[in-house]
This record gives structure tokens, C-alpha cells and sequence, in this order.
């Protein structure tokens, strides 16, 4: 063993092989001799799991006989085991701050394949490694309180399931919701594949709940606009827009809309009915109060028609009411805003908004709901009878690259399925023909309920449609059967497009102003696919819901389930960690000269006038480092990324070659 | 010039830059081997100092990952460091050091894709330009800071 003098720092480096992950590329016995040689490095082994119990154990037993006092791993990326490691030197007794992880499976073996290059830059990150780990220093966590209350973003099956089961664990919940009642697209759904439950009738209880809640304040017509703070101590802005109609006062009499000169397109009906200016969203609506929308309203200026307020008994209308804005402190986050369908006017080809007759998913589920614009009835708009031929269009937005949506939607398979089997149900004489890619029915009982829908009489094709076009009083859908090789026609009355999901309206300005990541789909990203399938990149915001992906209801309200609990761990530890990694002033250094004061983003920075320097306030630096890459008279140094350390790095990177080498002669 | 293997310093925030380049990892893009990144929390956490000590020191080329404008994990980072790459870009040149060989790149945690293309790009260009040669400085001009 070498020599080292007494107050040099005591590294111990260990390369992992990761099973072959690493090793196939990398050859990390050479690595870890390698890292032996290097300046305060007192041991270097290498193992081929350093994550697993022994390999941990390891480093605890080296910890004590050769009294490191920093410990370097080499495997995976920091962002995932280095939370493992610094537990693991903790429980030797050794501040986990001087722990430093070195990334050469992602960021080498995964990614290079000649192996005596891979080696060269995993010796080269090492030694990098090992001249950072010589000058961390040792930083003491802070904790902060929790906040014992949840924010749910989205009242649809997802944010009501979430928030049920936080209020239930005894939490406070505040669930936003945009639309004037709760319910999502769940409430326009008819019946629910594969076990055609109504979908009303499963869900409405459910609403009703929320509203009954003690512990769940709900927030129509609501929000976001801005989240500040940190796991544990988020403050968020929410607005809420007026209603004009006071909900406690509202008897949902109709005697309003009965009065109301003004007529709408349905929303909630997809447009294929009207509603009046003031209305009750749906009839299960919750809450059931009627909301006003004065943007809809006739003579807005000056004044509205009145027509409503003189009708209202209860005098619940108010014309001058104002948006609220509200300011909720919460410890955690749910983010459950759903999805959008897919437009499909976005591929003219397929004569959407052209015919009538020609209609999406969602409108036709509206079509088949007792309580949609027909009462059930399945009708050709044109005529208003029912059709003796449908045609149905799978993956229309989705797996298509030409429209931007490469990924699979994962419910148009089955929603159709059940549509199909519907129209077979009230209309047995109907010829019903299915226009598929592939079938997708993977989840539990659906490729028995496909089974039995074939059996029906559905006729499944495949090939996708390129065309639909009117010819008479038909419509033409043109398709090349890719199992016969051969370009069909088909004459048919009604056609329904199979259309897929997008993220739901606005989720860009979220995803900035929680900071979450997106995926390729752009819907949100979750932490780790497998792992960590409903924490969001933020501690402490979590994702339930289609917001994350295409998902159904059974997996939707497994992940609302699961986001729920995390939330319910969060609130019920009631203490969250709090990195020490923030600036520190030194005030002999100092200036005074506010140039840092303007960079900071988040105040931290003040200036105490009596001694004439700038002050950083702990609690809220957040790490990011661009003070002191700009304070003039270095005075501020960022901790765990201190210049030196940096510096060292770049030290160990780049220092073979001397200056006077780079010199031109 | 075939051979020249590049010595390239890249600086990656952790919440984007450096998650993309995780992700590019679990994906199992390759790109060439040259690089080697240090981590940091924010761009804006690169000090021009560090950039103008890589390229002092023996790097070939930096590259500057950080998280697209508007999505930097500490809100305004990113600007400041698009602000300080435009300084040291026209500082470079002063310098007889080619702009090219500092690089920034916008890369989100879901880009593993464009952040192995971005590398490899940037070693291409970096090879093309060849090794890193700092100008000496004309002899009359160390006179005139000589002492008197
Ligand atoms: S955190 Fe990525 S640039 Fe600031």
C-alpha cells in the first residue's frame, strides 16, 4: 500500500461490472488497477454488482479498515444508484456527501463499442472522479416540514380516484378542475370494454363522493398559473373562474335555461347538440349547480339580456361576479389532466367535416348514450336514419408518423371493438366492417371479448383506408386489404374513426411551470419507466392518468392508486431532506456589488446594508450555481460544485498535455 | 488528420443535458468515445473561467448541454449561459481559437436521440478542425507587459 501523508483524504474506488453491462465493454479489472495508481487512492477493487448487499457490505468493511473517508463507485448513471450509495457509506459513518458516483455504463459501456476506447474513457472518467471525490467536503442535511396537504391537478377518473384516496388516508385535498364539473371524458363514455359496464354508472357514485368529502375542497373552473417552492412546501396559484351562478344557491331547476335565448354547441356532447348560454354540463354533473358562460351570453355589453336572473327564483345569478385567486400550500402534487382525442381534421383524405356522416369515436360514444343528442339511438346524421352498413377506421392519429404520432394510443382497438358489438347489439341487421393494422387486445378479457364480437358477425379487414369519399347519398371508403393484395371499395353509410389520444390542451405551460420533463409523445415523463412509473423528474409531483400515456381505466385508476399512495407516504413522513447543496458568501471577499442579486431567480440572494455585502439566505438557494460564475471578486462559492472541484476535474481531464505543449513553435 | 482522436470536455446540466445523455444510454445509441462530461446542476453554473481553463488546459473542443429555454430546472439558467457562450464565442476568436470548439446544445431528458447525434456531430467537426492551437503571442507584444 502506499504511503500517504496523514491528512491527505483516503479514497476507496470501486468499479462495477454490472453483470456484463459494463464489463462486455469496458474491461474494468484494467480500470480498477488504473484507479489504483491514482493520487489518494488507498484501495480499488472491482465487483460485479456493487449494488447488491455484498458489494454495498464491501465498501462498508473497507470504510472501516482502511479509514476511507471518500469512496468513489464506478457503474451507473448518479441518478440512479447514487441515493443506494450514499445510504451505504452513511451506515459506516461516513458523511454521504463525500461519496462520488462516476456514470461509464450510460454514459460509456451503453454507448461506445470499441473496448480499448470504452476503457480509455472510463480511466480518464475515474480519474476524474477520484480528483473531485479529494476535495468534497462534508455538508450537513437540513430537513423541512410537510405540508399535509395534496394538490390534484384534473378531475377525471384519475384525479377523483387520486384525491378519494388521499382524503380517505386523512389528508386535505384541493382537486383543480377546469371544466365546470368533474368527470373527464369517463362521463361521456357509454359503456366501458371489455365487461360493457355503464360507465355513468360506475363513476357517478364516485363524483358524488368527492363532493361529500370533508377533506376534499373542489375547485371548478380552475387553473394553475403558477407553482413555487419544493417537495413537502409547494405554494400554488390557482385562479378560478367566475361561474355566475352561486353553486350553495343553485336548485338546478332549469328554469333559466328555459328562458336563455341563446344557443351553444354541446361540449360535452361533442357538438353534435346545443346547449344554452347558462347550463348544467351533464346531468350528473358535479357539482350540479348550472354555470353561466358570459362569453356565450347575448348582449354581454352592457349589460347581459337579464332573462336568466329574472327566471331564477333562488337568485343565484350574479352577473358581477369575479375569478378568484387562490393561494393552496401543499406538500405534494398530483398531475392528473388527462388527454385530448385526436382532430382528425389534421388528414383531409379521410373526409372528416366533409360528410356528415362520417364521425370520431368519441361522438359516435355520445351517439350510443342514452343520455346523448340521439338518446341512444344509432342514427345517420344526414337523414336521421339508422345505417345498414358502418364502417370503422382503426389508428386514425395514431402509429402514424406522417401526422407526428408514432405511438400506439392503446385503447382504439377496444373502444371499437365495443362499438362494434353495440351497433350488433341495437341493430342486428347492420353489416359492421372493422378497417385494422394490427389488433391490439392485450389486456385482461379483451381478446375473449374480440372472440366474441368476430362471432357476432364484425367483419375485421385488414388495411388501412386511404381514402373516404360521397358518392350519391353513400360514402366511399377506399382501402387496399393487405391480406388479399388488392384495392377495395366500400360503399357503406356511416363511418367512425378509430381516433387516438393526444396530451390534453395546455400541457406544454404545465410541464414549464412544474418543470416536468416529456417524453418523445410529449406526453409527461416518469422517473423511470419501470421503476418509478408514476414520479414525475419533481420530488414530490407525481403523474396519474393519461397525462403519462394512453392508458384505460383500469390502468388509469391503478396509477391514480399508486400516485395516491406515494402521496400518502410523503405526507404521513411529515419530514423532507433538504440537499445542502447551496451558495455560500464569503463576506471578506465580498463587494457588495449586486451583481449577483439580479441573477438569482429565486431571491436568495440579499443584501445586508449594515456591513455592506450580500447575504444568502438558505432555505431559499436551490443549487442551481449561477451566482458565483458571475460574482466578479469570487466570493461565492457553490457547495459540492465548488471551483475547485470543477477545476480539478478539468484538471484530471485535460492535464496530460502541458501549455507549453499547445504553444505553436 | 484521420487518427486525431479529439479531446472534448462536455458540461451537462443534471435535470436535462445529463438525463438525455442517461437515456441515450438506456437506449443504446452509440456516439463516438471522445467526450467526457462533467456534471453539474444548472448551466448556469459554467463559469466562463471553467470553459476558457479547459480549452487553456488541452481540450480540443467543450460542449455545453443544457435544458431547452424555457424548461431549465431553475428557471433562467439557460439564459445566462446562451448569454455567456455568445461573450466567450467572440472572446475566442480574439484569441486565434476557433468559435466552433465550444458548443452549446439544448437536449431534454427525453432526447437521447439528439443527444448522441449532437455528439456526434460536434466530434466530427472538432476532428475536422483538427488539434487546438493556441497562437503564440508575438514577441513584441510580451515586451510592451514586460516589467520596465
Ligand atoms: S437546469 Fe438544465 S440548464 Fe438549468
Amino acid at each position: 500500500m502506499k504511503q500517504i501523508e496523514k491528512s491527505a483524504p483516503r479514497i476507496g474506488v470501486y468499479v462495477c461490472h454490472c453483470g456484463t453491462n459494463i464489463a462486455q465493454t469496458v474491461d474494468v479489472e484494467a480500470v480498477a488497477e488504473y484507479a489504483g495508481t491514482l493520487p489518494n487512492v488507498v484501495v480499488a477493487r472491482d465487483n460485479m454488482y456493487m449494488c447488491s448487499d455484498p458489494g454495498q457490505a464491501l465498501i462498508r468493511k473497507d470504510i472501516k479498515e482502511h479509514r476511507l473517508d471518500r469512496v468513489v463507485v464506478a457503474a451507473c448513471s448518479p441518478r440512479m444508484h447514487e441515493p443506494t450509495f450514499r445510504g451505504a457509506v452513511f451506515g459506516a459513518g461516513m458523511n454521504p456527501y463525500l461519496f462520488e458516483m462516476c456514470n461509464i455504463r450510460e454514459q460509456c459501456s451503453w454507448v461506445h463499442q470499441d473496448r480499448e476506447k470504452a476503457t480509455q474513457k472510463a480511466s480518464d472518467l475515474v480519474r476524474s472522479s477520484v480528483a473531485r471525490a479529494a476535495l468534497l467536503e462534508a455538508l450537513k442535511e437540513r430537513y423541512a416540514d410537510v405540508t399535509k396537504a395534496a394538490l390534484v391537478l384534473g378531475g377525471g377518473i384519475a384525479g377523483i380516484q387520486a384525491s378519494l384516496d388521499i382524503a380517505d388516508a386523512g389528508y386535505k385535498v384541493y382537486l383543480v378542475e377546469r371544466q365546470p364539473s368533474i368527470g373527464g371524458h369517463m362521463a361521456q363514455l357509454d359503456k366501458t370494454f371489455p365487461t360493457l359496464d355503464c360507465s355513468a354508472c360506475i363513476l357517478t357514485p364516485k363524483m358524488v363522493d368527492v363532493s361529500r368529502h370533508k377533506n376534499i375542497e373542489l375547485i371548478t373552473l380552475g387553473e394553475l398559473k403558477e407553482v413555487a417552492g419544493y417537495v413537502g412546501n409547494f405554494k400554488a396559484r390557482v385562479v378560478q373562474r367566475a361561474r355566475y351562478v352561486d353553486i350553495d344557491g343553485c336548485t338546478a331547476c332549469n328554469d333559466c335555461v328555459d328562458v336563455c335565448p341563446q344557443i351553444h354547441p354541446d361540449e360535452f356532447n361533442m357538438g353534435l347538440s346545443t346547449r344554452k348560454a347558462i347550463y348544467q354540463p351533464f346531468p350528473q354533473a358535479v357539482p350540479g349547480a348550472f354555470v353561466l358562460n358570459l362569453d356565450d351570453c347575448l348582449g354581454k355589453l352592457p349589460r347581459p339580456c337579464e332573462k336568466c336572473l329574472e327566471a331564477c327564483d333562488a337568485k343565484c345569478i350574479n352577473y358581477d361576479a369575479e375569478d378568484k385567486e387562490l393561494e393552496l400550500d401543499v406538500g405534494a402534487i398530483v398531475v392528473a389532466t388527462g388527454m385530448d382525442v385526436f382532430d382528425p381534421l389534421v388528414l383531409p383524405e379521410l373526409g372528416y367535416g366533409k360528410h356528415e356522416d362520417i364521425l370520431t369515436g368519441l361522438e359516435f360514444e355520445r351517439m350510443l348514450s342514452a343520455g346523448g343528442p340521439t338518446g341512444g339511438k344509432i342514427v345517420r346524421i344526414s337523414n336521421g336514419k339508422p345505417p345498414k352498413d358502418v364502417v370503422f377506421v382503426h389508428c386514425v392519429g395514431s402509429r402514424d408518423k406522417v401526422c407526428g404520432n408514432e405511438y400506439c394510443s392503446r385503447i382504439c382497438c377496444m373502444y371499437i371493438i365495443k362499438q362494434a358489438h353495440l351497433i350488433k347489439d341495437r341493430l342486428p341487421d347492420t353489416n359492421v366492417t372493422s378497417y385494422y393494422i394490427d389488433i391490439r387486445a392485450f389486456g385482461k378479457g379483451f381478446e375473449e371479448f374480440y372472440d366474441r364480437v368476430r362471432e357476432e358477425g364484425v367483419l375485421f379487414k385488414r388495411g388501412k383506408p386511404s381514402e373516404i369519399f360521397r358518392r350519391k347519398d353513400k360514402l366511399v371508403v377506399r382501402a387496399e386489404d393487405t391480406l388479399l393484395g388488392k384495392v377495395t371499395e366500400h360503399e357503406t353509410d356511416m363511418v367512425i374513426l378509430g381516433v387516438g389520444l393526444v396530451p390534453s390542451e395546455g400541457y406544454q405551460e404545465l410541464a414549464q411551470m412544474l418543470k416536468l420533463s416529456l417524453s418523445p409523445d410529449r406526453f409527461f415523463l416518469e422517473a423511470h419507466p419501470k421503476l418509478r412509473p408514476v414520479d414525475s423528474n419533481i420530488e414530490g409531483v407525481y403523474l396519474a392518468g393519461c397525462c403519462q400515456g394512453p392508458k384505460d381505466i383500469p390502468d388509469t385508476v391503478a396509477q391514480a392508486k399508486a400516485a395516491a399512495s406515494s402521496v400518502i407516504a410523503l405526507l404521513n413522513r411529515g419530514e423532507v431532506t433538504i440537499e445542502p447543496v447551496v451558495a455560500d458568501i464569503d463576506e471578506d471577499l465580498c463587494s457588495g456589488c449586486h451583481v449577483c442579486e439580479a441573477l438569482c431567480p429565486y431571491s436568495a440572494l440579499i443584501y445586508d446594508p449594515g456591513r455592506e455585502v450580500m447575504t444568502v439566505n438558505q432555505a431559499l438557494c436551490k443549487g442551481c450555481g449561477v451566482c458565483p460564475s458571475a460574482c466578479p471578486s469570487g466570493a461565492i462559492t457553490m457547495r459540492h460544485y465548488t471551483d475547485a472541484q470543477v477545476e480539478a476535474q478539468l484538471d484530471a481531464l485535460t492535464g496530460h498535455q502541458s501549455v507549453a505543449e499547445k504553444v505553436e513553435a | 488528420m484521420a487518427d486525431f482522436e479529439p479531446r472534448i470536455v462536455g458540461f451537462a446540466c443534471n435535470w436535462c443535458c445529463y438525463a438525455g445523455a442517461d437515456l441515450a444510454g438506456t437506449s443504446r445509441f452509440n456516439y463516438p468515445p471522445n467526450m467526457r462530461i462533467i456534471r453539474v446542476m444548472c448551466s448556469g453554473r459554467i463559469d466562463p473561467s471553467f470553459i476558457l481553463k479547459a480549452f487553456h488546459d488541452g481540450a480540443d473542443g467543450v460542449f455545453i448541454g443544457g435544458c431547452h429555454p424555457g424548461d431549465c430546472h431553475y428557471m433562467s439558467g439557460n439564459y445566462k449561459t446562451q448569454k455567456r457562450v455568445v461573450m466567450l464565442a467572440g472572446l475566442l476568436s480574439s484569441l486565434g481559437i476557433e468559435p466552433e470548439r465550444l458548443h452549446l446544445e439544448w437536449v431534454s431528458a427525453a432526447e437521447g436521440q439528439q443527444f448522441a447525434d449532437a455528439v456526434t456531430r460536434f466530434t466530427a467537426r472538432i476532428k475536422e478542425l483538427g488539434p487546438l492551437r493556441i497562437p503564440h503571442p508575438k514577441v513584441e507584444d510580451e515586451h510592451a507587459i514586460e516589467p520596465a
